[in-house]
């Protein structure tokens, strides 16, 4: 927000409101919030941490504002990525271009272990693999975007994007009145509207989907639910699914119902234990030779992983030169990574200075903060690394940037980062907002809610 | 709706109403305690409860002797008991947790503090609880979560689906309770007509909190005939077989409304066909069959229409 001493010209207004509402109507708003956040039963369940396990992620009340000029460059961006993302996947279960081409070495991808050999050759309805892609972003200047990580399998948060929404409107409508900003209520239709687009062609009527869950003891039940009401869709487990003949059903009070295209919470190994994991109860068997033979589509693809990895990652921005002939519009973030000889030197050389993850790892595990670490913890992770060095990447710490946010002791910059969902079916849309996630401690800049980060709201102004 | 969602709330229901079961037969056991009337003392009326409720085995496995505090222990707090009260209202709130978004938030509220309140009264030194708070906490949350689910749900499958649970779980607790009294307390046809005779069937309605309702509907001396007719075939009476049966029906009537000629309707069917024998009972004819051996009919009738209603509806047709 603040540049050069100055205020950022879109939170010019919200500086004002800022400056002049009183603390005790704040620390009240606050509390209302929180309410409201439990009521409606917005948790966040943290298993095997201890601690309350439906646990409130702390809410932030200052908006984070895009200009409309900003979220178009964004949005091409994004979707661009998108496009790249998907041609990729068909790519790499075809014909395998890119690799012929030279242009990513081939053992990234096939010994890759979100590479599913039970789909090559398989082309999913519009040759959509990644249907729902989560792309997180960090600002490092005013036009300067970068990507950090793309979520091409089942990307969450969106829940968190319409529901602090729906808080900020119901807590200052005020705010709303005198800003124009663009809404995100329609995500649950366009997700709906995504999804029928994609039905397999043995589906002649109007397409029956469902959300496919793990249970009410995964972290992200509350999204699941909260999107199968939004949308009108059956939350469904593994157990309510069968397969008879070409075709999935689920069990109903009124007798068996097909089921033609299924958003899936869960993740590939549990899909069908005939195909993989065969100790697994979360999925339905035989679901995969009805998907071969296109009888049901599975939203998003088996094998997507393979385009989401932190490895895959560095060569985005060579698979939308090579599929789209265009240049990126957003770039990544400097990576090293640690397989490379000259990588490999380096970030060990400059360990304090740069941020380590592991290829697999998510929610802000298994990975070390340079800066923030000491030399012990440094140490320790340098053992980690020289046991296994392509496991990991490296990337510099960038100078994040900040967004005003309530604190304690009144309204500091805190980081964030961004997480726009874009929608790919018949086309590639995504609303104007996203998912923003704020490092509540002073200096952190993890800002994953499994770390203590919290969310706030993100608006994109109208002109 | 999917199965899993329909037996969810079928199971709700008979769980909420098995809590107020546990919860009733505690008052029960509690108040025959207190007359002042045979050699053997409480142990045998206790004995007697554990029989009917089909748990005396695992009461025996886990306490040594029949003690009011092990009683209680077991019938409301004991989580290997699967029948107890804390049982019943964990798993309750377990299927409104997975059919949350089945439920309404004022439904889902009254679940929640039942089961948020019964964790905190798990907490609290036993010495400092009676019988009589455990009974009233049960029935009263109970009646909490009934009443929500009456003012708010919509009038859709699912609440049929909840009511079914209520109600057939409802008519087999009040004839296993009839059963308590007539098979197990009084073992010697000496003491029938005898004063603790009149004063167990007064316990009895006292535990259905239906001693006032007697009262008002047939007046005069508390007998046998009068309380079984009462618990039994009056359809005033809100928790006789006869009225269980009946909404147990009519609910189920009301899916076969909904759903159409092309479901099963044979746990309706199955229902119906028990009413209709029900109905064409009196009171004397049910004694002339023997009590007891009417009330194992009734119980394995109503057990045949549970299992239909999962084949016809639950299962999915699969």
């Amino acid at each position: 927000m603040f540049e050069a001493e100055a205020v950022r010209e879109p939170y010019a207004r919200l500086n004002e409101w800022v400056r002049t509402m009183p603390e005790e109507l704040r620390q009240m708003k606050q509390a209302e919030a929180e309410a409201l956040f439990r009521r409606i039963g917005i948790t966040f369940a943290v298993y095997g941490e201890g601690g309350d396990p439906d646990r409130l992620i702390p809410f932030d009340m200052m908006p984070r504002v895009f200009e409309q000029s900003e979220w178009r460059k964004l949005e091409r961006g994004i979707k661009q990525r998108a496009r790249a993302l998907n041609a990729f996947l068909r790519d790499v279960y075809g014909r395998g271009e890119i690799i012929r081409a030279g242009r990513i070495p081939a053992r990234l991808v096939y010994r890759n272990e979100a590479y599913e050999k039970a789909v090559v050759g398989i082309v999913p309805p519009r040759g959509v693999y990644s249907h729902i892609i989560g792309i997180d972003l960090v600002r490092t200047g005013k036009d300067e975007f970068f990507v950090l990580e793309d979520n091409c399998r089942t990307p969450s948060g969106v829940s968190y994007m319409l529901e602090n929404r729906e808080i900020m409107m119901r807590m200052f409508p005020q705010l709303f009145r005198n800003n124009r900003i663009e809404p995100v209520e329609q995500y649950p239709e366009l997700l709906r509207r995504t999804l029928e687009s994609v039905a397999p062609t043995k589906c002649d009527s109007r397409p029956t989907c469902v959300i496919l869950t793990p249970g009410h003891y995964n972290s992200a039940y509350y999204e699941h639910s909260f999107l199968a009401n939004l949308m009108g869709v059956e939350l469904v487990e593994g157990q309510d699914l069968f397969v008879d003949g070409e075709f999935v059903y689920m069990r109903t009070t009124q007798g068996p119902k097909r089921v033609d295209v299924i958003y899936r919470r869960i993740d590939d190994p549990f899909l069908d234990p005939l195909c993989f994991r065969p100790d697994s109860m979360l999925g339905i068997p035989g679901l995969m030779d009805v998907y071969r033979s296109g009888g049901v589509s599975i939203c998003s693809a088996p094998g997507a992983g393979v385009a989401d990895d932190k490895a895959v990652y560095t060569f985005v921005p060579e698979m939308i030169r090579f599929y789209l002939g265009e240049e990126p519009m957003l770039n990544n973030v400097q990576t090293w990574t640690l397989w490379k000889d000259e990588d490999y030197k380096y970030v060990m050389a400059n360990l304090p200075d740069l941020v380590v993850k592991e290829v697999h790892g998510s929610g802000g595990y298994g990975m070390l903060v340079g800066p923030k670490a000491s030399k012990e913890e440094i140490e320790t992770f340098r053992k980690k690394i020289e046991a296994n060095p392509s496991n990991y990447i490296a990337q510099p710490t960038l100078s994040l940037s900040t967004c005003p946010t309530f604190v304690e002791e009144g309204v500091a910059p805190r980081h964030v980062d961004l997480r726009p969902y874009c929608l790919c079916g018949d086309r590639i849309e995504l609303v104007p907002g996203g998912l923003t996630r704020v490092a509540l401690r002073e200096g952190s800049l993890v800002v994953n809610s499994s770390q203590g980060g919290g969310v706030k709201d993100t608006w994109v102004l109208s002109e | 709706m999917l199965s899993r969602t329909a037996s969810n709330l079928f199971w709700m229901g008979r769980h909420l109403e098995r809590a107020e079961t546990a919860a009733r037969l505690l008052e029960v056991g509690q108040r025959i305690t207190l007359l002042p009337n045979t050699a053997v003392g409480y142990q045998n009326e206790w004995n007697s409860l554990l029989q009917a409720s089909g748990n005396s085995g695992l009461f025996q496995q886990k306490y040594s002797e029949i003690t009011q505090e092990n009683i209680e222990e077991f019938t409301f707090f004991d989580r290997d008991n699967p029948s107890s009260v804390y049982s019943c209202i964990e798993k309750a709130r377990e299927s409104g947790r997975i059919v949350r978004t089945a439920l309404t938030s004022q439904v889902w509220d009254a679940l929640n503090v039942a089961y948020q309140e019964l964790r905190k009264i798990d907490k609290t030194p036993r010495a400092k609880l009676d019988t009589a708070t455990l009974t009233d906490f049960t029935t009263s949350h109970t009646s909490t979560v009934r009443g929500a689910i009456n003012a708010t749900q919509l009038r859709n499958d699912g609440w049929h689906f909840m009511h079914t649970g209520f109600g057939l779980e409802r008519a087999d607790a009040t004839a296993r309770l009839l059963d308590v009294k007539y098979f197990v307390l009084l073992p010697r046809i000496e003491f029938v007509g005898s004063g603790l005779d009149t004063y167990q069937w007064m316990v009895i309605l006292r535990a259905l909190s239906a001693h006032r309702a007697f009262h008002w509907a047939y007046g005069g001396d508390i007998t046998a005939a009068r309380v079984a007719d009462f618990l039994i075939l009056n359809g005033e009476s809100p928790r006789s077989l006869i009225t269980s049966l009946y909404e147990t029906v009519w609910h189920l009537d009301g899916l076969v409304r909904r759903y159409g000629e092309n479901a099963p309707a044979t746990a309706r069917n199955q229902a119906r066909a028990t009413l209709d024998a029900l109905q064409a009972r009196d009171i004397d004819t049910i004694f002339d069959e023997g009590l007891h051996e009417f009330l194992s009919w009734f119980i394995g009738e109503i057990s045949a229409v549970s299992n239909l209603v999962h084949q016809d509806y639950l299962l999915g047709g699969s």
